[in-house]
């Protein structure tokens, strides 16, 4: 740049030479000096060029940003023609733009063919500022060079020109900047006031720089303000910069802390997160800039979230015990259960179905457990496909498979129960399968057949068994029958063989009775001795036929009782005189022993004849001595005790049940010498078992007898 | 009793019995006791008997040939001419049955055999001296 020497002129002079010339640029560049617009600067210089003497004179100047043409200032110009002034940038050949991008002013001969704003006259383009780069160039000068020395006045004039629009740029280039710097800074602030979080910036001291408006109602105080808030300040303040101090010891990096501070506003506890890293600043050294956040709330929240985050590590551990327990329990399953994917493919299963279908570990590899786990996974395939291949196989199916055991090599039969686990859209997910071992039901299946049959065979003999029971109880029945019939008859015979009997007898006796009463005349001592053992013989008869008819009459059940009640000392003074004529001949003493006794109820009649043939028996087996007759009761007085004691023969032990037999004497010889038929004791005891009493006997052989009638005091109907 | 009272006629009795020894010894007795006798062998006649001869009293033998004892009594007591004579039932049969049957067949009483003769005409005896038999004989 040349140097410009001060201009006295306020106004351009005409271009002259010499003192005045000076005079002349010192005016423009005084007026250049005093300017401050680019287009009064343009407008100036090519005022001044024109009063230089140049006719035409245009300056275009270019926007810096755009490089585009921005106004177009001209002298000698028609204001029609100045709009036509364009300058094709991206043209080359454009000789504007040559001028633009040459470094040298570039003469535009009139003679080419150009816009009419051009004129008549050569022109020289000059570019602005002249020596600069040509991104940098500002504008276009273009002068007529008619008259004189005019170029080297242009050169000049752009020169200055060039010089002021260059300085101008930049000073327009540093407001701007400062522009964009306040606004930027403003916007910082408004960005960091507009952050929730407090914000701080401050030095090495814990002094603040900077900080936003959520900081300040933390931190800073106004002196109108509370005296709470004072102090509330203070001790934030305080708080700040100790946790800051104490992390500059720990740390030097970014770091987080937790900041305890009190709400100046509430005074309620306000805890923050404290993030703040060092920066180093050109200016201001070493600063700390802190963000506050506050986690009050977030505490809370996160409290909150630990307390669920725990639940739910609880009920995930439930859940996982659950999943153990129902492993467990899936694994204590005897049976083997699988779950497949609806292709087939397993899953999941249990200890019991991996010894099926999982070779075994053996890297020796036993070929026939490899074989039979092919063969085993083979089956089960196709009965899952089954299961959806096969219509209607619902949500279950249910079939027999033959599996081998791997380890055993044994056939398997299995029934496997198979079912569909489906999804919340119905969508088959699963298939779970049960194999039940049915070995051990086909066994027993087995084993119940053959039971069936055995018990078939059992029930056969049992039917045969009870036939032949049926029919052996028909016969007994028919046995049963005949003997009744034989009894019956036994019974009916003796009836009428005791009335046979006695028809006859009948007679025996009465004509006996009659010789003897001497119907027919007297009969001779000796005649009527034998009449009389006629007599005898034929009631002895009689007595033994009456005898048989009693045991008939008893064994039929044709005796009846007839209860009555009685005195037993008269029942016993009536025997006494009955018997009197015997004990007479038998020339026998008689003692009796009678209790004083409430009446007997029995019957009478079958009580007289027990005792009276207890009485016939001791007179007929006592040679001499005495008969003694006791009638008492017994210990509990429930029954009456008849006995009749006599010091005859005895009975030997042996013998004591048999005189109660039919027809038995203790000894045949007996009934010879004593006669009778041996029926009495037979009868008394019946008697007695129907008086609901009985006949007790005490005796040895040789010391006489007793003879003791028990029965009942009162009686009962049968 | 005066003798003078029996002279006019003596007391007839109808023996009813099939079995000739029996009947014949009881006639025998009863005659030799002062009895008029008549006899019978079974239950026919002795209705017949009874209702020609009119007897003052009839010992009847129960089990009897044609007609038995129970069936005879029964005619006889259904009979208005025959009703009123006593009849003593006489049997062998000392069954319980027999004796019952007896009654309700309309027998005054009853004697088991054996029975002595002169046990007979006791019993005769008293059944006449009843003043029941009298007042019927009265009528007949």
């Amino acid at each position: 740049m040349r140097a410009v020497s001060p201009a006295q002129a306020r106004k351009p002079a005409p271009p002259i030479e010499g003192e005045a010339g000076a005079r002349a640029r010192l005016s423009l560049a005084e007026f250049l000096l005093g300017t401050d617009e680019a287009r009064e600067c343009a407008q100036g210089t090519v005022d001044w060029l024109a009063q230089a003497g140049a006719r035409r004179a245009i300056c275009a100047l270019i926007d810096g940003e755009t490089g585009k043409v921005k106004d177009v200032l001209a002298r000698g110009v028609p204001d029609s023609q100045l709009r036509g002034l364009t300058i094709a940038l991206e043209d080359p050949q454009d000789p504007l733009v040559f001028a633009l991008a040459g470094p040298e002013p570039v003469p535009l001969s009139a003679k080419r063919r150009r816009p009419a704003i051009f004129g008549r006259d050569d022109l020289l383009a000059l570019p602005l500022p002249v020596s600069e780069k040509r991104e940098a160039r500002l504008g276009l000068l273009l002068v007529s060079l008619a008259g004189g020395e005019l170029e080297a006045q242009a050169r000049w004039a752009a020169e200055l020109l060039g010089q002021k629009l260059s300085r101008l740029r930049s000073q327009t280039a540093l407001l701007e900047g400062e522009h964009r710097l306040a606004r930027e800074r403003e916007l910082l602030l408004s960005i960091i006031n507009a952050s929730p979080d407090p914000i701080l910036l401050t030095d090495t001291e814990g002094r603040m720089i900077i900080s936003n408006a959520r900081a300040d109602a933390l931190f800073s105080a106004k002196d109108g303000e509370s005296e709470g808030r004072h102090r509330a300040v203070a001790l934030n303040n305080m708080l700040f910069s100790a946790t800051l101090s104490q992390q500059a010891i720990d740390e030097s990096g970014a770091a987080r802390r937790e900041l305890l501070l009190v709400s100046p506003s509430e005074g309620s506890d306000l805890l923050f997160e404290l993030l703040s890293s060092v920066v180093q600043h050109p200016r201001e050294g070493t600063c700390v800039v802190s963000i506050l956040r506050n986690v009050t709330d977030l505490r809370a929240a996160t409290e909150q979230i630990e307390e669920n985050y725990r639940k739910l590590k609880l009920a995930e551990a439930d859940v996982r015990a659950e999943r153990d327990r129902l492993d467990l329990i899936i694994d204590s399953v005897a049976d083997p259960i699988l779950v497949t994917d609806p292709s087939g493919k397993i899953l999941l299963m249990n200890s019991p179905a991996e010894r099926l279908f999982t070779a075994p570990d053996d890297p020796a590899g036993n070929d026939d457990a490899q074989r039979a786990v092919r063969s085993n996974d083979a089956h089960f395939s196709s009965f899952v496909t089954n299961l959806f291949l096969t219509p209607g196989a619902g949500m279950r199916w249910r079939a027999e498979i033959l599996l081998t055991d791997p380890a055993e090599l044994q056939p398997l039969p299995v029934e496997a129960i198979a079912g569909k686990v489906l999804s919340e859209h119905g969508e088959v997910t699963a298939v779970v399968t049960i194999l039940h071992d049915r070995t051990e039901a086909l066994e027993k299946a087995r084993l119940y057949e053959q039971l069936k049959a055995a018990s078939a065979q059992l029930e056969e003999r049992v039917r045969e068994a009870t036939a032949e029971l049926v029919r052996r109880n028909e016969l007994l029945q028919r046995q049963h029958l005949a003997l009744e019939q034989g009894s019956q008859l036994k019974s009916q015979f003796l009836a009428n063989m005791s009335h046979e009997f006695r028809t006859p007898l009948n007679a025996i006796l009465g004509y006996t009775s009659m010789l003897l009463g001497g119907v027919s005349g007297a009969v001779t001592p000796p005649q009527k001795v034998k009449l009389e053992r006629i007599d005898s013989n034929g009631k002895h008869l009689l007595s033994i036929i009456n005898d048989i008819l009693d045991i008939s009459r008893i064994e039929a059940g044709k005796m009846p009782l007839h209860l009555e009640e009685f005195e037993l000392p008269t029942l016993i003074g009536e025997l006494l005189a009955e018997v009197e004529p015997l004990l007479q001949k038998a020339k026998l003493r008689t003692v009796t022993e009678i209790d004083e006794l409430p009446p007997l109820l029995s019957d009478r009649q079958k009580v007289k004849q027990i005792v009276l043939n207890l009485l016939t028996n001791a007179i007929k087996f006592t040679p001499q001595g005495l008969v003694r007759v006791r009638a008492t009761t017994d210990a509990d007085e429930c029954n009456a005790l008849i006995s009749v004691q006599d010091t005859g023969i005895g009975i030997a032990e042996q013998d004591h049940e048999e005189v109660f037999e039919d027809f038995r004497q203790a000894d045949n010889s007996v009934t010879r010498e004593y006669g009778g038929a041996g029926l009495g004791l037979s009868i008394c005891r019946r008697l007695a078992t129907m008086l609901g009493g009985r006949i007790e006997l005490q005796s040895k052989l040789g010391q006489g007898s007793t003879f003791t009638l028990v029965i009942p005091r009162r009686g009962k109907r049968r | 009793m005066s003798a003078v009272a029996e002279t006019p006629r003596r007391p007839l009795v109808l023996v009813v019995d099939d079995f000739a020894d029996n009947r014949e010894m009881y006639c025998e007795y009863l005659s030799f006791c002062g009895y008029d006798v008549i006899e019978a062998r079974n239950g026919a006649e002795a209705l017949e008997e009874a209702r020609s001869r009119m007897p003052d009293i009839i010992i009847m033998d129960l089990s009897l040939p044609v007609m038995d004892g129970w069936e005879a009594t029964r005619r006889l007591k259904a009979d208005q001419r025959t009703n009123a004579i006593p009849v003593v039932a006489l049997t062998g049969h000392a069954m319980q049955g027999h004796s019952k049957g007896a009654i309700e067949a309309g027998c005054d009483s009853f004697v088991a055999k054996p029975c002595l003769p002169d046990q007979l005409v006791a019993e005769i005896r008293k059944m006449l001296s009843t003043p029941r038999v009298k007042a019927a004989k009265a009528e007949g």
